[in-house]
């Protein structure tokens, strides 16, 4: 699937709140649309699908204007070719599964890929759903038949509006395993809305931060994710970056997996299902990162690294210091005690070894590349 | 059972039936546009359709006889059209009715589109329904519901009418002598045997629409499911 181009500028004001976004987006599988509750997620994801009737500007999907109010251009929803997943599913309650699935599909409006019945009940797995009634299913299940509805209308664009927000922590790791498939699959780029830090650690390819109805930043989730101001965005206590790296080496007696980060640098994380030389995503939070100036021995952490201070911020009126750092070029975040990076005379360019706790690395935060 | 009584009933089932119908067809476009609209013209607009619930009908009548006779406005324009009167005829009588039963049906169907909320009609422009088609395969549907309750109310109410009738229709046997007017005239003429009949009849009819309405209502989901 080749890239689709996004351009954003328009301007939304709703009850008070403006939403202006100026922004070119290359969708290229999932982009994941993260910013805090009330920060117009949402709103730009509305705009996107001709929603939201007062946003003024322009929406560009690649040479095709969606709505440019200088010329009075405004595509309506029906007629563009973008499907929505809606946070509570939104299944017509007066049809069956069935005919949800064929008032999608009678009406398809897009011209992306073919895209026939049974390819969507089989990938969403929703066969033994087709004669139910949206009332009687499970958060999940309908979550999985609006997903299936919306890829039958054969969309160029598909956009997801916290889709998991309803769901229990099980139900959604099941989910986010349909959600990741959509764009290979069907051959359709994702905009997907969130606030959770694990689906876009799990779901990014690329990032748009969004807080108080501006782009804070976009670009690629990896570059995103190590930067020193993501703290708004994740609350200090979930902030962290991310780290790619291949699976090297399984030791089954210690239930451990060693992960290649580069060349000589290793990291041993809990025991993970996953083939060797399997490249990884896994998440490191700030605050289980500490910081030595000389290699520590013999204690219990296993995983230090060598690394570089890229930079140290202390937090006004806390008693932290952020420090961002290099390991061999994958970027880390340290949050610790201003007074330890006082006495460690920590400053751009030293080198130091960073210790990380193997359990600190969760399973549950890695996912396959 | 005398012919003039049998008269009045199957008049009374017709004038029901018809208003009904064409109200339905009226009103659902009106009630769609009150429950979603945002201008301005929608608190007097709803007032005016709420205006015969709580209008006596006396006055309503008195109205629509100046409004239907043949020197109203309207009616002087049928009488042109048909070279009938509107007062004193079935077609008056439809028109009286219609007017005065609007807020049973509007209300409840609006109170439907309303309670069905702008997210299904969304959804469905998302999946590529026109407004014509969100309308007519999301919107009807899922207002069933108060779409059933509309007519029946309506329904309910064309039968029980008695002042409106009176004042616009008259009291003309198998024209415009519906079965509340029968009552009426059977008590004045002391002929309680008739007026019995035909109240028990009423009576048991309108218990009877009103467990319907009520069975319906428990029986039909509304919304999805949260």
């Amino acid at each position: 699937m080749s890239a689709s181009r996004l351009d954003l500028d328009f301007r939304l004001v709703r009850g008070g709140f403006e939403l202006a976004v100026s922004e070119t987006l290359t969708l290229d599988g999932v982009t994941v649309l993260f910013g805090p509750n009330g920060s117009g997620k949402s709103m730009t994801l509305r705009t996107i699908a001709g929603l939201e009737s007062g946003a003024e500007g322009v929406v560009r999907f690649e040479d095709t204007d969606w709505l440019r109010s200088d010329t009075d251009t405004f595509v309506a929803a029906y007629r563009r070719p973008v499907a929505h997943v809606f946070q509570d599913a939104r299944l017509f309650s007066h049809l069956d599964v069935a005919g949800n699935l064929e008032f999608a599909q009678r009406r398809a409006k897009g011209d992306g890929p073919e895209v026939s019945r049974d390819d969507v009940v089989e990938v969403f797995d929703i066969a033994h759903l087709l004669q139910r009634m949206p009332q009687g299913l499970s958060g999940g299940e309908r979550q999985r038949v609006a997903m299936a509805r919306a890829l039958l209308t054969r969309p160029r664009l598909v956009l997801m509006d916290e889709p998991l927000s309803a769901l229990d922590v099980q139900r959604r790791a099941q989910a986010l395993n349909f959600i990741e498939q959509i764009p290979e699959r069907f051959q359709v780029p994702v905009i997907y809305v969130t606030h959770q830090i694990d689906e876009v650690v799990r779901l990014a390819n690329q990032l748009v931060l969004i807080a108080g109805g501006r782009i804070e930043a976009s670009g690629r989730s990896a570059d995103l994710m190590s930067r020193l101001d993501l703290p708004p965005f994740t609350g200090r206590f979930e902030a962290g970056t991310i780290i790619e790296a291949r699976v090297k080496n399984h030791n089954a007696a210690f239930a451990l997996t060693e992960l290649e980060v580069s060349e000589g640098v290793q990291v041993e994380v809990p025991f993970l299902d996953f083939p060797v030389g399997e490249m990884v995503r896994l998440r490191v939070r700030a605050r289980d990162v500490s910081i030595a100036v000389t290699k520590p021995k013999g204690v219990s952490l296993r995983n230090v690294l060598p690394a570089k201070v890229e930079e140290v911020q202390a937090e006004a009126d806390t008693a932290f210091a952020e420090v961002r750092l290099s390991v061999a070029d994958q970027a880390v975040r340290a949050r610790i005690s201003r007074a330890s990076a006082h006495e460690l005379k920590l400053e751009p360019g030293k080198a130091v070894f960073v210790m990380v706790k193997a359990t600190a690395l969760d399973r549950r935060l890695l996912t396959r590349r | 059972m005398t012919a003039e009584v049998f008269d009045a009933i199957w008049l009374t089932a017709r004038l029901a039936t018809i208003s009904v119908v064409l109200l339905l067809i009226m009103a659902t476009p009106v009630a769609w546009w009150l429950a979603f609209t945002r201008s301005r013209m929608k608190i007097p607009v709803e007032a005016l359709t709420t205006l015969p619930l709580v209008l006596p009908p006396t006055v309503l009548g008195f109205y629509l006889l100046i409004l239907l006779g043949p020197a109203g406005w309207l009616g002087s324009w049928w009488v042109s059209l048909t070279g009938d009167t509107l007062t004193f005829s079935f077609t008056g009588l439809v028109v009286a009715s219609m007017i005065h039963s609007l807020p049973f049906v509007v209300q409840p169907m609006r109170q439907a589109f309303q309670d069905m909320g702008t997210g299904p009609l969304e959804d469905a422009a998302t999946l590529g329904a026109g407004p014509l088609d969100r309308f007519f395969s999301v919107g009807l549907p899922q207002a069933k519901r108060g779409i059933v309750t509309a007519s029946v109310l309506g329904f309910a109410h064309v039968l029980g009418e008695f002042g409106v009738v009176l004042m616009v229709g008259g009291n003309i046997p198998g024209r415009t002598k519906v079965v509340s007017i029968a009552i009426y005239e059977s008590v004045e003429t002391l002929d309680y045997a008739t007026a019995h009949m035909l109240s028990a009849g009423l009576l048991l009819l309108s218990f009877a629409v009103l467990v319907g309405v009520f069975a319906v209502n428990r029986s039909i989901p509304m919304k999805v499911g949260q």
